[in-house]
């Protein structure tokens, strides 16, 4: 266990560090920066003076070094187009694209499980081909078109939900601006949680589905059946229990996916979070934004997956196995 | 000294491609899907002779024209899918983003399968500290998912090069990018069979007859690890073409003077809210039929290549 911790850390410390030089990379790389500090008018020694002071004739590690020390203090320097440092401007979207996430997923859990387990149980039922074949359906269609037809029809042709934006937030302890508490906010928020479950849902139906037909052969199923058990508490107690390891560890592995697909979905909802931050910085070339938000987005994406990993390897003896003949 | 060899090498034999073949006939649903796909892909090869304009000659383009709704709402009979907010004719736009989604898809999986079976042969078959190290890296590079890898990588290149620079190479870039960031799928793929492989007789038998590793792995191994990689070749090319048009909507991918599918859609989108939907939801819908038409094939091939798979 002590080996396995340890190499998932390295190999945490591994992908950050490719993050952190790729975020480095971005940073220092975009123009001169003496020259956009001093203007035209200034001789070629003041420059190398001025790049002296600055540290920039530093060698690559030691610029590296000092980069990673101020990014450890939240330093990342200061946004072109906010005039703010760039760790507080992601840091003020953040809310946002978390309460996104988090009313997607918990849509995705309130769809997914009733359905997985529905086709499972009933595999030849009318409703379980047609609960496939929206899944299969759900499972190629990209998210930005989901979203951009959802809008179309929602709010260009019918005008029943708003078409941008978060809508009236609630500050909480002044910490924490909130959607969640104000009929506005949730009013903003059915749209884009719904075309982000419209793509994580399908996969979790599949994956629920082929579960539960793999446990329901097994013996302790037949036997809870056996000895009278009513059917609900078979299949939502017994059964689904078994199976929430593994579902729990994809839906974990999927952060990758999940970052990718909230940057799309906030782009076509303009919803004011790190996603569509990170696309107008693009724009804006606004690389302190850019840098910061690869730091921030790396740390919670190594930090998922490790855990994921680390109750995956708590939980499931199995994978010990795995891990020595690789 | 050296010996005449003959080296005996079979992969699928004819006899079971006729199986496939007959087995895919039999299934209406993959044959429609295969003919849509053809359909495809036909229209992408002759774009220049079917496209009514040319989308790419500006001369043509004339803002006159700008914003006519498609032909069964505005009755113009020479636009049959209306024009975007430039004027340019919007059949021959998708036409040539067609075109130019399915080339993307298609080169990047390409460079995805070449770099991923040298890859995963050389990994399976040599094994040790090289097999580690590159298994580990598939391991990390698969957590991220290919659409991230590849926003950042080209969010990084283009704040590195500058938007003028990337815009001219955007598709070698795309391609290359996307090519690379899926190889692991079929370099585990393939050294999982390699390392299957490996244990026959008839690559010690090889080995004894004195033929060079190299080509024992290429000529030998090779072969009889390709079947399974035709369903991730076909659902990659699917899964490249729908990141390549996410990209474009979000303005990393191809230019808006060179469309793709995705970059149809990006124009479009600014001007759903004004009552001008076909720019937008046309190309939406041709890309949605592409890619179930592939996911589609992909299950079909996965059903009748593992026959254990077999009616799910």
């Amino acid at each position: 266990m002590f080996v396995f911790l340890l190499r998932r850390l390295l190999q945490a410390c591994i992908v950050m560090l490719i993050i952190s030089l790729l975020s480095f990379v971005i940073q220092g790389n975009l123009g001169d920066p003496v020259r956009q500090m001093v203007g035209q008018s200034v001789t070629s020694e003041e420059v190398e003076k001025i790049r002296q002071e600055q540290g920039l004739n530093d060698s690559f590690f030691q610029q590296y070094g000092r980069y990673i020390k101020n990014a450890l203090h939240g330093d990342f320097g200061e946004s072109y187009f906010y005039k703010e440092p760039a760790f507080h401007v992601i840091m003020a979207k953040l809310p946002a694209t978390i309460e996104l996430t988090l009313a997607a997923i918990i849509l995705t859990i309130v769809i997914a499980i009733p359905c997985g387990v529905f086709t499972a149980i009933r595999p030849k039922n009318l409703a379980s081909h047609g609960i496939m074949f929206f899944s299969t359906i759900g499972l190629s269609t990209p998210i930005f078109i989901t979203a951009i037809l959802l809008l179309y029809v929602f709010s260009a042709l019918l005008q029943w939900t708003p078409s941008f934006g978060r809508g009236e937030t609630v500050s909480i302890m002044g910490l924490w601006e909130s959607g969640f508490f104000s009929l506005d906010g949730l009013y903003h928020l059915i749209l884009p949680s719904i075309s982000l479950s419209f793509i994580l849902a399908p996969l979790f139906i599949r994956l629920i589905r082929s579960e539960m037909l793999e446990i329901m052969e097994s013996e302790y199923i037949k036997y809870a059946k056996a000895k009278g058990l009513s059917s609900a508490r078979v299949y939502f107690i017994h059964a689904l229990k078994n199976i929430m390891l593994p579902i729990i560890t994809i839906g974990g592995i999927q952060i990758g996916n999940i970052i990718a697909y909230t940057i799309l979905t906030e782009t076509v909802f303009q919803w004011p979070g790190m996603g569509s931050l990170f696309i107008d910085s693009i724009n804006r070339v606004d690389t302190p934004v850019i840098s910061a938000y690869l730091m921030v987005v790396g740390v919670i994406f190594v930090f998922t997956n490790t855990l994921v990993d680390l109750v995956y390897g708590l939980f499931n003896p199995t994978v010990k196995l795995a891990v020595k003949d690789v | 000294m050296s010996y005449p060899v003959r080296e005996i090498t079979f992969s699928i034999s004819p006899r079971r491609w006729k199986h496939i073949w007959a087995g895919f006939l039999s299934d209406k649903l993959a044959v429609l899907a295969f003919s849509i796909f053809v359909f495809y892909c036909l229209i992408a090869m002759a774009a220049p002779l079917i496209a009514p304009f040319d989308p790419y000659d500006t001369a043509l383009i004339d803002l006159l024209n700008a914003e006519i709704a498609p032909s069964w709402i505005s009755g113009d009979e020479r636009f049959l899918l209306g024009t975007d907010a430039q004027g340019r004719d919007l059949l021959s736009a998708i036409v040539y983003g067609t075109r130019t989604s399915l080339s993307i898809g298609l080169l990047a999986v390409l460079m995805q399968a070449s770099i991923g079976i040298c890859l995963g042969l050389i990994s399976g078959y040599f094994g040790g500290l090289l097999d580690t190290l590159l298994m580990r890296c598939a391991d990390i590079q698969l957590s991220f998912s290919n659409i991230l890898i590849a926003i950042v990588l080209l969010a990084a290149i283009q704040s590195i090069f500058g938007l003028a620079y990337y815009q001219d190479h955007a598709m070698i870039m795309l391609v290359f990018i996307l090519g690379l960031a899926e190889w692991p799928i079929f370099a585990r793929t393939v050294r999982a069979s390699v390392l299957a492989e490996k244990q026959k007789e008839y690559v010690d038998a090889a080995y004894l007859m004195g033929i060079s590793q190299i080509r024992i792995i290429f000529k030998h191994i090779l072969p009889n690890t390709i079947s399974p990689l035709f369903v991730i070749f076909t659902i990659q090319i699917a899964n490249v073409i729908v990141a390549e048009a996410a990209l474009s909507f979000l303005g990393l991918g191809m230019p808006i003077s060179q469309p793709s599918l995705g970059s149809l859609i990006s124009i479009g989108f600014d001007y759903l809210f004004s009552g001008i939907w076909w720019i937008s939801v046309v190309p939406c819908a041709v890309l949605m039929l592409l890619i179930l038409v592939i996911n589609l094939l992909g299950d079909v091939l996965k059903n009748h290549l593992n026959p254990r798979h077999y009616k799910d």
